[in-house]
């Protein structure tokens, strides 16, 4: 397939016009952790999300978590339209309460991880992900 | 008349200091001296360890002028903290006398005068005659190059980065990371990295598609110098793939990645080592961050920002060393490495004073014979300039301004853009500017000058984003880059706002009307990281324009407004 020079630059730049100004956490994003969480409170601490600070490809995102004894973990684009990603669920036998996966973002947003622990409690992390139209490096 | 050899009074010539403070006293106490080789080289060796770092050099092997930034302004955490500190605060903090050297190397100010005073500065040539004197002090001393060293100018574009390669090694580093390398392609940057007779290190440097470490460049190499284990562990410039093109590296990921740094720091203790080097491309403001993340760090030698900082800035338990750009100064750190810890350090920053230092003579052979095939092209007058030229600086400089009058007249644009890089020498008042001056501060392997249209509110998107890029006050948000410099257009931006609400009062200079966000305008620019960009090369557009003017006279421009800062 063959672009023109008007087309691609219109592609790259059309794509990044959506992705500028940051995401708001959206409903969709607070009524999935209360239908995890069922509204219990959750601890800071507990949870380690790993992800980028700045994406490379806002497209394919890496993001790891990871829960010592969890029995669950939410994780969610909260500004995405969509937010859910993913709920990765422990058996007993687990031998690691860990998991990695890429989401895409729609533009700069938090990621948002939360744990449900084996006694029933919950905890959360998050962490934003900018999402940057780039160049300009020194 | 005073002459030039009166006026050399050394302050930072003997600036070696113990700890982190005394840069003024030594400064002073030194007031009476003048300036030669031996007293920019004196140090009196300390400890048992000496580190050697370079930086930034942007493929400068001649001497040159670089006039430090006017504006460099620092938020939140940073805000009037070093390197954001510039002019008569700078001297003041360091207590540099005014018209010294130390003030012609470290700030802006007169630079005109102080420049036709003290002449050029760097040239690898003297970069080698300093590392042998330190060498002849601690034969076994660690020279360690922080990248952004294949980048920068005619001979380097068009060897594809072989004529620094070739220099650097007859300088004989023990280990270097990157950034612009990178931007020769993945191919060739291997094929490089695959024939240095020394590391090539970045513990970030992951397989994109894996996302682990990649196996092609190590993440640290350990080494054993007067009796002391020593870890170096490299950090490539971490947002890459975002400021620069990702379509020509596509195999490779970064990232600042705090985790995998802890990782391989307890890693390398775990091996016994008893000091611990970061040769980082981060940046001064992540550098700081990461070290009070990161634990087990003693030395950061700090590269990307290209600030030169006369002072170890401590950080916790690390001090943080940034040694400038350009071949302008080399850093030497001694250490005392005891009971595996750092019990103390001397420091000094030394400016490369082209005239001062004498250049090492094989050195010089190598690098006259780099650029023997292209000496005719490259010093070639192309026209003269009646102005200070010059980049550095978080807004449009005046060799911007240049670059944007020439896209905007030979490219027929309303807007122009030009990056905000940190890299490009300075032109002085008088001088010729020749083919090789263009390519010092346009040679990129993305240099294509693109005319596209954009709409007003676009336009002002970019404007915030980059503005984002610079002024976010975390500094693992920022790219260590400047603001995009524009032509055609003026602009009001507030610092210290959050991205969206930085940038306002945009007009069009030439109608002095309001950008509309709904109109489309024409906009000429280059580097554009997206793959498939046309137009043509940046260099051959600048030098269009300036063959047309003859004499350049570019007057600063007054276009920006900066408030809250």
């Amino acid at each position: 397939m063959e672009f023109s020079r008007r087309d691609t630059l219109a592609l790259g730049l059309g794509a990044a016009a959506l992705t500028v100004l940051p995401f708001r956490v959206n409903a969709a994003a607070d009524d999935a952790i209360a239908a995890f969480t069922g509204g219990a409170a959750m601890a800071d601490a507990g949870v380690t999300l790993t992800a980028p600070e700045i994406a490379e490809n806002g497209n394919t995102v890496p993001v790891s978590v990871s829960a010592e004894g969890a029995t669950a973990i939410l994780l969610l684009a909260a500004g995405n339209p969509t937010p859910g990603v993913a709920t990765f669920n422990f058996g007993e036998l687990a031998g690691a309460h860990s998991a990695s996966t890429r989401i895409r973002l729609a533009g700069t947003q938090d990621v948002v991880a939360i744990a449900k622990m084996a006694d029933g409690s919950f905890a959360k992390a998050s962490s934003t992900v900018k999402v940057t139209i780039g160049g300009c490096g020194g | 008349m005073i002459s030039r050899r009166d006026f050399l009074q050394v302050s930072m010539a003997a600036s070696a200091m113990l700890g982190a403070s005394g840069f003024g006293n030594w400064a002073r106490l030194a007031a009476q001296q003048k300036l030669t080789q031996d007293e920019l080289l004196k140090f009196d060796t300390f400890g048992n360890v000496t580190l050697i770092h370079v930086t930034d050099i942007h493929a400068q092997l001649k001497p040159i002028y670089f006039r430090e930034p006017e504006i460099n302004l620092g938020v939140g955490d940073a805000y009037g903290q070093v390197p954001h500190v510039t002019g008569a605060d700078y001297r003041k903090m360091y207590g540099i006398e005014d018209g010294s050297p130390s003030a012609y190397a470290l700030t802006y100010n007169d630079f005109t005068s102080l420049a036709q005073a003290y002449g050029k500065v760097g040239g690898l040539d003297r970069v080698a005659t300093v590392i042998n004197a330190i060498r002849g002090d601690r034969p076994d001393a660690l020279l360690l190059d922080g990248g952004d060293t294949w980048h920068g100018s005619y001979t380097c574009y068009h060897t594809a980065g072989q004529d620094m390669v070739n220099v650097m090694n007859a300088l004989k580093p023990d280990a270097m990371t990157f950034h612009w390398e990178f931007t020769l392609g993945s191919a060739r940057v291997e094929e490089l990295v695959g024939s240095l007779p020394y590391a090539a290190l970045g513990a970030n440097i992951f397989d994109a598609e894996w996302d682990e470490p990649s196996d092609k460049f190590e993440s640290y190499r350990m080494f054993e110098r007067g009796g002391v284990k020593i870890a170096v562990i490299g950090q490539a410039f971490p947002y890459m793939p975002i400021a620069n093109p990702r379509w020509m590296f596509p195999e490779y990921s970064f990232g600042i990645r705090d985790e995998r740094m802890q990782e391989v720091v307890d890693e390398v203790r775990a091996e016994g080592a008893e000091l611990v080097v970061l040769l980082s491309h981060n940046g001064f403001d992540v550098d700081k961050k990461m070290a009070t993340r990161v634990t087990g760090i003693d030395v950061i030698l700090s590269g990307h920002t290209h600030d030169a900082v006369p002072e170890p800035v401590l950080a916790g338990d690390t001090i943080i060393i940034a040694s400038g750009s350009n071949g302008k100064f080399v850093s030497r750190v001694d250490l005392d490495i005891r009971d595996g810890r750092m019990m103390g350090f001397r420091h000094k920053l030394i400016p490369i004073f082209s005239d001062v230092i004498e250049g090492d003579k094989e050195v010089a052979a190598i690098i006259d014979e780099q650029r023997a095939p292209y000496l005719e092209q490259m010093t070639e007058v192309i026209g003269k300039t009646d102005s200070l030229l010059y980049r550095r600086g978080n807004f449009n400089g005046t060799w911007d301004d240049l670059i944007c009058d020439a896209l905007l007249s030979e490219r027929e644009a309303d807007i122009a853009m030009s990056p905000g890089v940190r890299w490009g020498p300075s032109i002085l008042p008088g001088q010729d500017i020749t083919r090789e001056d263009i390519w010092n501060v346009t040679s990129m392997t993305y240099g294509a000058a693109y005319r596209t249209e954009m709409t007003g509110e676009f336009i002002g998107v970019i404007m915030e984003d980059v503005a984002d890029n610079l002024f976010n006050t975390d500094p693992y948000y920022q790219q260590g880059g400047d603001m995009v410099r524009i032509g055609g257009m003026g602009y009001k931006i507030d610092v210290s706002k959050p991205q969206g609400q930085r940038i306002s009062e945009m007009t069009l200079l030439k109608t002095g009307e309001a950008i509309d966000p709904a109109k489309t305008y024409q906009v000429a620019g280059w580097a554009s990281v997206n793959e498939g960009t046309e137009g043509p090369q940046i260099w051959d557009v600048v030098e269009a324009h300036i063959k047309k003017m003859g004499t350049v006279t570019v007057t600063p421009h007054d276009n920006v407004k900066v408030v809250g800062a």
